[in-house]
């Protein structure tokens, strides 16, 4: 059976300021992975999640989702973006921000209804925060935020989900919580694609992977990639530095 | 009350309703300063369509004033953008140049206009009834009253039909983006409602007034609520109130209106700020106090659960070994036996079963920072609440 690829980019690259933070990126990633993308500080991870999703604009190449551009897409690729990007003071629920992960379907004026609520909760009964649904986001702790935060893409029904550094600081109990729905994606044929940053658990958690640096290093399955040697050509040297923190 | 007074109030409320929708979205996405930029740039705007229509009120002025007011959000950006200097000095360097090119333009053309820099800056409220609208000769009321419910209208409608977007590309501008809702229509859309509402609200309370109408009804009902309608609500109601409490107040004094306006939404924030349950300063304070108390609560009941020896569980010993006040003794202590967490049989403290749980359930969750089984201590103890 010949493998379907999800994610195409090519020749991708992006500047700010006239400066490159990501070159020539040219990258294929087949449907029904769980994959991991790693590299340092700066090395461009988020920014290539956000170029393909066309939150940034690239100054050459281009990407497609199963073939066709991304704009023609939307509805198939769900998007977790940092917890640090937005203002958790906002006055707003848990269940009303797991509800904004169905306006992409809803498009422009139209208003969720009973069953955009009943999806949404029935998201945050996966991912274990019913409980919480009518409090304020502000009084949710770290790791119930980044639930939260999974619940609104799970509610997106999607085929690809981006995810940028959803164990960022969470507690162990919800990184296991997260990862087991991660899988759970993947085997239900789903393509995962999230910006990662514990190099110890990437053997672990995903069976794909890409090195980033600017550049991209290398990229495929985690069993014939992840080495010493990929590591070292994308954190230099000190790459063990990088491993033991 | 006569035909004007209701007239003035009226248009003052509707200005109010008018000002504190686009506002709540201005503060929401920390840019309040934006409306002040808007507030003053627009001047040139005003005085060269003056010059065209010689009419505060002309459709054509607030339309070439509004564009100056989004021309002031592109400049802001770009020279933001230019990386060399951060968003307020980017405002810092617009707004002034463009309010005093419409200073200028006032001063050169001072003899034919009928339009001078202090009724820009503070309005004038009072004269609003004077100029009215004819319609086939037939007098329907002050002009700014129109002009202003048409501006309102137009707001609400917007509102109305765009409200998740706006909620989504508020909250969450990546993911507003990745949907397909662009946070860049989005804002300038809500851009080029604040620029029409700060032209259209100008003539009647000034360029300073319609920064304090826009800015301090959101941020008094922020302190209240954690529900998006209900902080657009509750602002409509603090503008509107100010509004027309500021009216009497300076009917009162025999002084300005706008002025009176600003200061009794100054005042309204800082009584809110004052006593508001959760945000306000006098909770917080309470709520620090109990937090310290519980602290000590619960460093005390972890003496008791390690210690079973007599000596260490007199009531004495609290001021003695723990080292503690005697206030801060006796509050600790009433609060645990309060809570049926210990009792007291000749001066010896012994921790209860109730108390001993919530020992182990405290300790637990402050090593593993789980709070699933410590909900329903949430209620009652600060120290859970996050």
């Amino acid at each position: 059976m010949e493998e379907k690829i999800a994610i195409r980019v090519d020749d991708l690259t992006v500047a700010y300021n006239y400066k490159p933070v990501l070159w020539d990126i040219d990258l294929t990633i087949p449907e029904g992975v769980l994959m991991a993308i790693v590299g340092p500080n700066g090395a461009g991870k988020s920014t290539l999640i956000k170029s393909i999703l066309g939150i940034i604009d690239p100054i050459a190449g281009s990407v497609s989702i199963y073939d066709k551009p991304y704009v023609k897409q939307r509805k198939l690729v769900a998007y977790v973006p940092q917890k640090g990007s937005v203002d958790w003071d906002f006055p707003t629920t848990a269940l009303d921000v797991v509800m904004m992960g169905t306006y992409g379907k809803l498009g422009w004026i139209k208003r969720p209804g009973q069953k955009e609520k009943k999806a949404a909760l029935e998201a945050l009964e996966k991912v274990g925060m019913l409980p919480f649904k009518n409090r304020q986001i502000s009084q949710l702790s770290g790791g119930q935020q980044q639930r939260v935060f999974l619940a609104r893409a799970l509610v997106q029904n999607a085929a690809i989900y981006f995810m940028d550094e959803p164990f960022q600081g969470v507690d162990a109990t919800t990184e296991i919580a997260i990862i087991n729905i991660l899988k759970e994606l993947r085997k239900a044929g789903k393509t995962v694609v999230v910006v990662h940053h514990d190099l110890q658990t990437v053997p672990e958690y995903f069976d794909w992977v890409t090195f980033l640096n600017v550049k991209k290093i290398a990229t495929g399955p985690v069993k014939d990639i992840f080495n010493d040697d990929n590591l070292t050509k994308t954190y230099g040297i000190n790459y063990k530095v990088a491993v033991n923190q | 009350m006569s035909a004007p007074q209701i007239e003035i109030q009226l248009i003052a409320a509707i200005v109010a309703i008018a000002c504190a929708i686009p506002g709540v979205f201005l503060v929401l996405r920390k840019m309040a300063l934006i409306s002040d930029a808007i507030s003053h740039s627009i001047l040139p705007g005003i005085v060269i369509g003056f010059f065209l229509t010689e009419d505060l009120n002309s459709p054509l002025l607030i339309l070439l004033a509004a564009i100056t007011g989004v021309i002031t959000v592109i400049l802001v950006e770009a020279i933001q953008k230019t990386g060399l200097v951060k968003e307020d000095t980017a405002i810092g360097l617009v707004f002034p140049a463009l309010f005093s090119i419409g200073v200028i333009l006032i001063a050169k053309n001072a003899n034919d206009v009928h339009l001078d820099v202090d009724a820009v800056l503070l309005g004038e409220l009072a004269f609003a009834p004077f100029d009215r609208l004819l319609i086939a000769g037939i007098d329907v009321g002050p002009k700014s009253l129109w002009v202003m419910s048409l501006i309102l209208s137009i707001t609400i409608g917007l509102l109305i039909a765009f409200f998740k977007e706006l909620k989504v590309s508020t909250f969450d501008a990546g993911l507003s983006s990745a949907l397909g809702f662009s946070p860049v229509v989005l804002h300038y859309g809500l851009m080029s409602v604040s620029s029409v509402t700060v032209v259209g609200a100008f003539d009647a309370v000034g360029a300073v007034l319609v920064v304090a109408l826009m800015i301090a009804p959101a941020a008094t009902a922020y302190l209240l609520t954690s529900d998006l309608k209900k902080m657009l609500m509750l602002s409509i109601i603090f503008g509107v109130s100010s509004a027309i409490i500021g009216y009497w107040m300076a009917h009162l004094l025999d002084a300005s209106i706008s002025g009176s306006m600003t200061t009794v939404l100054g005042v309204v924030f800082l009584v809110v700020y004052l006593f508001a349950p959760n945000k306000g300063l006098i909770a917080v304070m309470y709520r620090q106090k109990q937090q310290r108390t519980e602290v000590s609560l619960l460093t005390f009941l972890l003496h008791l659960n390690n210690h079973t020896e007599e000596s260490e569980r007199h009531i004495n010993h609290l001021q003695e070994h723990i080292n503690w006040q005697r206030v801060r003794s006796k509050t600790v202590l009433d609060l645990a036996q309060k809570n049926n967490m210990i009792t007291i049989v000749n001066s010896i403290v012994t921790l209860t079963p109730k108390g001993k749980e919530f020992t182990d359930l405290a300790l637990e969750y402050i090593v593993t920072n789980k709070d699933e089984k410590i909900e329903h201590m949430k209620d009652d103890f600060f120290l859970f609440r996050g």
